[in-house]
């Protein structure tokens, strides 16, 4: 029964991670940009959420009206003023402008909110649990979470498979050239990609604030789980994402119960293990080369 | 990410390898003239520096919120009285770095301050993975340190400290494990249990030296009938704590014992809650010493109980301004517009002991004279009394601990309530100890 518990527990921990990481993974696959402010713009989302929360009295689901939208165009400014003009400076650039903006947010954030330790108000249902056996209890934020995470991992592959602006966001990022000879404006694409991924920040930022704490410098610990669970699944597959994120919660749960000390050791090695493995990740895709 | 701490940590060696050569060439420089004043490694001048490390960002902030606060109070009380040294007075300039809640940047940082700025004296306060590794380059470098806010155990045996042999240099001032497991034990005896106490350690200096099976915890409540349920230790940063949940749960501990860092802890109460784990009393070190930690937790935070190591009401009076305990929170709140916390009275008390020693050498570059003048140091400070001739071993002197709950407040959203105070009765106790509340019925 302990080992089931791990397992229940491991699958739920993996629907946060996969939440975590869909930003990343989109940001990945379209623009074949690292976002090393992935973590921080997730805090930041947080503490939008808080901001709203309080000015409007509302429980933190309802701020996701407002936070959702600021973050999406904060994503469509941000690629659209700044991370295109980088893209044409080679590799490296974005990489680095994505670092500067990392710093440059963790210290905004420390100056107008200190570093005190926050958590978004989700009353009953933060702490609401649901008995399945007498040994077994699950929480129903935990159950919601990875229900969002599915819901969002669906929905973006749909979105990117069966849309127009899916077609012209995979046309545009696998030969940006051939995509601005039949008529698509790249620089407009990836702002709308930018956009789409961090709307989805903005939802795990405000499912991260609800299920834990979070202060200005979180940023960082969430992106190495992000980018792990990017990683693990496969680099620009998002049902790869969803799969990385349930594997490392499971890895860290298991590694937990036979050690608790192993519990985050657990995840790295898995993601080492997949890294020597199989590079790719669980579910490269095979046209992928 | 893993540049940059690679950078840091070779940094760090060079740091630690520079030291070792200044120290070395200082022995021998020493060894060949004996006269020699002046140590190797700055100094002198018309200004007394003071360094001063302590954890402003990072997990472990809000034990450095109020340090920003207390150097200001503190500039502008030496600009009025500058310390006078041998009879002449001197401006004061204190040199705040920030460790980042990192241990290696804790040792780099100082370094710094002991090579480049040379500063005459160290401060360094907040938990062992601050204090050790700035009292570790004082002690190697040969500068006078004062570390607080640091139980003296991990300070002292986590240094590689023996009772019989002292460390020259560096000092400390804190409660240490036997004052918290006495706490801890009274609290819980006031509320009816089984007995046992599940408690969450972690893999830092405080959990090894809090849950140490032969000199931690257990040992000292099984005296009190009490028995520990020790899933071993686990990671700060840990996300998911269901392993832990379901071995308090099936073990049935009443008491939840642990000192985990803020963030854990939180994530942890509220996993248990929605699991099914309801102790009836907590007692949880360094996690729940903050308001804000508390207030992140919100209706679940009610009843839970950690030690107290100052507060407004402790009955004690700063050295160096004439305030109260209760006047220096005040001054706080008023300031800052924040509730006060347990850390402004020991980041106050350590300025009270730079002064005692400076005042007691007659030229500010007499390094082994203001480490003499803490080591034989009686002083009555805004935590207490403090007095270096009578510690548990030498370089510690202890500050007395109580036991707090927090409640609903009334302008604030929660306050501390000082509840057990067997161990020093002379500091007023607010209320009696009070189970946590039963758990709602299920929806």
């Amino acid at each position: 029964m302990t080992w089931v518990n791990a397992v229940v527990q491991g699958l739920l921990l993996g629907g946060v991670y996969a939440l975590y990481a869909c930003g990343l993974s989109l940001v990945f696959g379209v623009l074949r940009i690292v976002n090393l402010a992935h973590g921080d713009l997730t805090v930041l989302a947080a503490f939008l959420a808080l901001v709203v929360g309080q000015a409007l009295g509302v429980h933190p689901l309802l701020t996701l009206l407002v936070v959702v939208p600021a973050l999406a165009a904060a994503g469509y400014a941000l690629q659209h003023a700044v991370l295109f003009p980088a893209l044409r400076g080679g590799e490296l650039a974005p990489l680095l402008v994505t670092f500067g903006l990392s710093v440059v947010l963790q210290n905004l954030l420390l100056e107008a909110f200190s570093a005190d330790t926050r958590s978004l108000p989700a009353g009953t249902l933060g702490t609401a649990g649901l008995a399945l056996t007498d040994l077994l209890s699950v929480g129903w934020l935990a159950v919601l979470t990875l229900g969002v995470a599915v819901a969002v991992l669906v929905g973006l592959q749909l979105l990117i498979s069966r849309t127009a602006i899916g077609r012209a966001m995979r046309a545009t990022s696998d030969d940006p050239e051939t995509a601005q000879l039949m008529g698509l404006d790249d620089r407009k694409v990836y702002a709308v990609a930018t956009a789409i991924a961090f709307a989805t920040i903005a939802v795990a930022g405000v499912f991260s604030g609800m299920r834990g704490t979070f202060t200005p410098t979180l940023g960082p610990q969430l992106l190495i789980f992000a980018f792990e669970a990017v990683i693990i699944g496969g680099l620009g597959s998002l049902w790869g994402t969803l799969v990385g994120g349930l594997v490392l919660g499971v890895a860290q749960t298991v590694g937990a119960q036979i050690q608790p000390s192993y519990g985050v050791l657990a995840g790295h090695l898995v993601f080492l293990a997949v890294l020597a493995a199989r590079p790719g990740g669980i579910l490269r895709r095979a046209e992928r080369r | 990410m893993a540049d940059s701490i690679r950078i840091d940590r070779r940094g760090f060696l060079r740091t630690v390898g520079a030291a070792g050569t200044v120290a070395a060439a200082g022995g021998l420089a020493a060894a060949c003239s004996p006269g020699l004043q002046s140590p190797s490694g700055g100094g002198g001048g018309d200004v007394i520096k003071i360094g001063y490390v302590s954890p402003e960002t990072g997990p472990l902030a809000p034990f450095g919120e109020a340090d920003q606060f207390v150097i200001n109070a503190m500039n502008a009380h030496f600009k009025q009285n500058p310390i006078k040294v041998g009879d002449r007075p001197f401006p004061v300039e204190i040199l705040k770095r920030d460790s980042q809640s990192d241990a290696n940047r804790a040792a780099d940082v100082a370094g710094d301050l002991i090579l480049n700025n040379g500063v005459h004296l160290m401060l360094v306060s907040s938990t062992p993975d601050t204090s050790n590794p700035v009292s570790d380059q004082c002690e190697a470098n040969g500068l006078p340190c004062v570390a607080t806010v640091t139980p003296w155990q991990p300070w002292f045996f986590g240094r590689g400290g023996q009772p019989d042999t002292k460390f020259e240099w560096t000092y400390n001032f804190f409660w240490g494990l036997e004052d918290v497991e006495k706490v801890y034990g009274d609290m819980w005896d006031q509320v009816g249990t089984n007995k046992i106490a599940g408690a969450l350690w972690p893999n830092d200096p405080d959990g090894l030296a809090w849950g140490d099976p032969a000199t931690g915890f257990a040992p000292e409540q099984a005296k009190r009938g009490y028995t520990i349920l020790d899933p071993g230790t686990y990671p700060n940063g840990t996300q998911d704590f269901s392993s832990q949940i379901a071995r308090f749960r099936d073990g049935a501990a009443e008491i939840l014992l642990g000192v985990p860092i803020p963030p854990d802890f939180t994530t942890f109460w509220r996993q248990a809650s929605q699991q099914g784990y309801h102790p009836k009393i907590a007692t949880i070190g360094k996690a729940l010493l903050f308001p804000s930690s508390v207030e992140a937790l919100g209706p679940i935070g009610v009843n839970l109980g950690t030690e107290v190591w100052w507060s407004p009401s402790h009955p004690f009076q700063s050295s160096l301004t004439g305030q109260s305990a209760k006047a220096l929170a005040d001054a706080y709140t008023q300031e800052t517009k924040k509730q006060w916390t347990q850390p402004i009275g020991f980041a106050h008390a350590l300025f009270e002991v730079a002064v005692a020693a400076f005042g007691a050498v007659s030229s500010i570059d007499d390094r082994a004279g203001i480490a003499a003048a803490i080591a034989g140091m009686k002083l009555n400070t805004v935590v207490g009394p403090l007095d270096w001739t009578s510690g548990p071993v030498p370089n510690v002197a202890k500050t007395p601990l109580v036991g707090g709950q927090w409640r609903p407040g009334t302008a604030t959203p929660f306050d501390l309530v000082i509840v057990s105070n067997t161990q020093h009765p002379d500091i007023p106790v607010g209320g009696a100890v009070e189970p946590l509340p039963a758990p709602a019925p299920p929806a």
